[in-house]
């Protein structure tokens, strides 16, 4: 624990983006003026209460937020400890909180008279929640896909198609997420002109991070609120999946000045911590790579560690700069979940609450097996249900099919 | 203080000619051949050599010079063994300047203040690295001054007057200026809109202008060496390289030959303009 801790926790990042020492602009000189234009251009946006209005307009009626807090009364007494409430981000349109944060960039882009815009997607999630939205404002769109994924995430590469996307399986080094987001930083250095890159979590040079935990930080503005409806008080802690960070920023950020509330991350343990992970403050170092200092996996000359999760949208061997910065203060706990955890976890929320969950947020709850039943029956824990499972629906059909022969 | 790359340049201005700059990648495809590679570029025509330390991101490399990394990571190249590979180059060459070109992780991770000693040590004479902008001057740039290395910056073409002055605050030795908005091997260079973008850059600065990306075969690299005070060549001798390689990727006794013969061709074409303009 840092013995130098901030009097607030929300007020990052400084003029220069750092968190602390992570995050910050390491990016080609070719994309530097453009970095620097958006910057400005969100800050007029965020300035600006016609920005705003027109973003809630679609919130509520597009995406359909508020999403729900739901409280998990079989989860509950199955676990035996803590209430459990889920935030229902599954149910925004396009299945997940990814949609949040596209809505916002695609009106910074309206903005800044772009009409071509590029994305990089692990899961898919990112990637539909993109394509939907050009598909809604006619802009170009472009998804760049490791083709790893784009095999076990067919679903979703048939809906960013149907949406009038061109999706690009990406073939070079693990082909997975850190290798599509690689060629979506090589097309916005060549196509620079007209293009905008929706990057999909709170990871990128500044004002990325910022920007997109903004945009997601709905997710504890309503639970805030909503908790108070519902109990009368805050929550007393937090549970959420990471795989660059953003659903998990959401919710978290606009509690982190308020100490009652424990904050708990769940990264991906893959196989285990100590074979493939995908676990980059377990079992990484700060590095610098895709236009940030953060915590990556990395050997010890600096080259960067494919990554694994049996998760395609926690596969990333880095994390958000603003996550490893709360790491090292303390202020938040990060657990780990491995690849069995998670699939136990989705059939128990799947039969318990005829909720299928996505892969990623079955992370955040496998957990809950630790957390709730060393608390008390009154301690409010609310779980981030980022996104749907449907996506998965083949996936984990194939290996529950393959286990019962 | 005088480096070896001011006095290459000063020396090459006396002979009224531009500079030809070839980039290799370190230990590629194996690290003795790499080593056989750089010590045959000088004599083919090389005046400056950009040596690429490997990284497993090169976020703004396109595919030849990608490869490249990754054939010499899985050779076992290190940044450790890249400054091994300098040091043994200098044993016979004390003359040719020698900057090393990467991305930022590598050198993170190895320690700044030991990077900078060890490679000043080692001879290198300058670095370009390509994600660390002046906005991040800081981290590297601003130590390599102090450790007597130049730090020589990429200016490219969404450089714009108002952003040049920030650009060159801390650059020298010369100032890399990158002819497309792309990727290493995309695009080939145009040598009109090249030769009014390096006009602009010498309105800012009296430091000698590099021209890269995209230059390709001897007639371009001979039209941007009449305007710039140097022509970069990387991704078309990386190719000649992986061209030369066995099935299994393995260096074969064409590699080194293949290698010179390219260059001596580039280098012609190089020595064929006329001088750049001061
Ligand atoms: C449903 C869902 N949850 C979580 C994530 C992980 O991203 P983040 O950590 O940015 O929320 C993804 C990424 O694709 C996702 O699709």
């Amino acid at each position: 624990m840092n013995p130098n801790l901030p009097n607030s926790f929300r007020s990052g990042p400084d003029e220069r983006g750092h968190f602390g020492i992570f995050g910050g602009r390491f990016v080609a000189e070719t994309l530097m003026p453009l970095i620097l234009d958006l910057e400005k251009a969100y800050a007029d946006a965020k300035a600006d209460p016609a920005f705003q209005a027109e973003m809630n307009v679609y919130l509520k009626d597009y995406v359909g937020r508020p999403s729900p807090l739901y409280f998990a009364e079989r989860l509950t007494e199955h676990l035996g400890g803590a209430k459990i409430y889920l935030k229902r981000e599954e149910l925004n349109h396009t299945g997940s909180h990814k949609v949040n944060n596209v809505l916002g960039q695609i009106m910074v882009a309206r903005r800044m008279g772009k009409k071509r815009i590029i994305a990089e997607t692990g899961a898919g999630q990112h990637g539909v929640a993109t394509a939907t939205l050009c598909a809604r404002f006619g802009l170009e769109c472009v998804v760049y896909m490791g083709a790893v994924d784009v095999e076990r995430q067919q679903p979703n590469v048939i809906r960013m198609e149907m949406l009038g996307a061109t999706v690009v399986p990406v073939q070079s080094g693990a082909r997975t997420l850190k290798d599509a987001m690689n060629d979506a930083l090589r097309d916005w250095v060549t196509n620079v002109h007209n293009t905008f890159y929706c990057i999909g979590t709170v990871a990128g040079p500044h004002p990325y991070p910022m920007m997109v935990r903004d945009f997601q930080s709905i997710i504890g503005h309503e639970t805030r609120k909503q908790m108070q409806e519902a109990e009368g008080r805050l929550p007393d802690s937090l549970v959420a999946c990471i795989g660059g960070g953003s659903n998990a920023m959401g919710l978290f950020h606009p509690f982190l000045d308020d100490p009652s509330v424990e904050i708990f991350g769940v990264e991906a343990a893959g196989h285990g911590l100590t074979q493939l992970h995908a676990a980059s403050l377990a079992g990484g170092r700060p590095g610098v790579l895709h236009g940030n200092r953060t915590y990556l996996l990395m050997d010890a000359d600096g080259q960067i560690e494919e990554a694994h999760s049996i998760s395609a949208g926690l596969d990333y061997p880095g994390i958000g700069p603003e996550h490893a910065w709360l790491h090292e203060t303390g202020r938040v706990k990060y657990l780990s979940a491995t690849d069995e955890e998670a699939l136990a976890a989705f059939q128990l929320l799947s039969r318990l609450e005829g909720i299928i969950p996505a892969l990623e947020s079955a992370h955040a709850i496998a957990k809950l097996s630790e957390l709730a039943p060393q608390r008390p029956k009154d301690h409010l824990m609310v779980v981030n249900l980022s996104g749907r499972g449907d996506k998965d629906v083949p996936q984990v059909g194939d290996i529950l099919k393959g286990r019962k022969k | 203080m005088t480096t070896r790359i001011d006095a290459r340049f000063a020396e090459l201005k006396q002979q009224g000619r531009s500079a030809f700059v070839t980039f290799v990648m370190a230990g590629d495809p194996d690290a003795k051949t790499s080593l056989d590679i750089l010590k045959a570029l000088p004599k083919a025509g090389a005046d400056v050599i950009e040596i690429g330390m490997p990284f497993t991101d090169p976020m703004a490399d396109g595919p030849s010079i990608q490869a490249a990394g990754l054939r010499a990571l899985k050779g076992g190249m290190t940044l450790r063994k890249t400054l091994a590979m300098v040091r043994d180059f200098r044993k016979d060459d004390n003359a040719t300047p020698i900057v090393l070109m990467g991305y930022y992780n590598p050198i993170y991770i190895y320690g700044v203040d030991s990077f900078l000693a060890d490679a000043k040590e080692a001879g290198v004479d300058g670095l370009i690295i390509v994600d660390l902008p002046p906005e991040e001057d800081t981290e590297l740039c601003i130590p390599a001054m102090k450790a007597g290395l130049n730090f020589i910056r990429l200016a490219t073409p969404t450089t714009d007057d108002k952003r040049l002055p920030a650009v060159l605050a801390n650059t020298s030795g010369f100032v890399y200026y990158v002819s497309i908005t792309g990727i290493t091997g995309a695009a080939t260079a145009d040598s009109n809109a090249v030769s009014e973008a390096v006009a602009r850059i010498k309105r800012h600065t009296r430091l000698p202008v590099c021209v890269g990306f995209g230059i390709r075969t001897p007639d371009t690299a001979r039209a941007i060496a009449e305007n710039a005070n140097g022509a970069v060549v990387g991704t078309a001798i990386v190719d000649v390289v992986r061209g030369s390689l066995d099935a299994e990727g393995r260096a074969t006794p064409k590699t080194v030959p293949a290698v010179a013969d390219l260059v001596s061709t580039l280098a012609q074409g190089v020595r064929g303009a006329k001088q750049a303009a001061e």
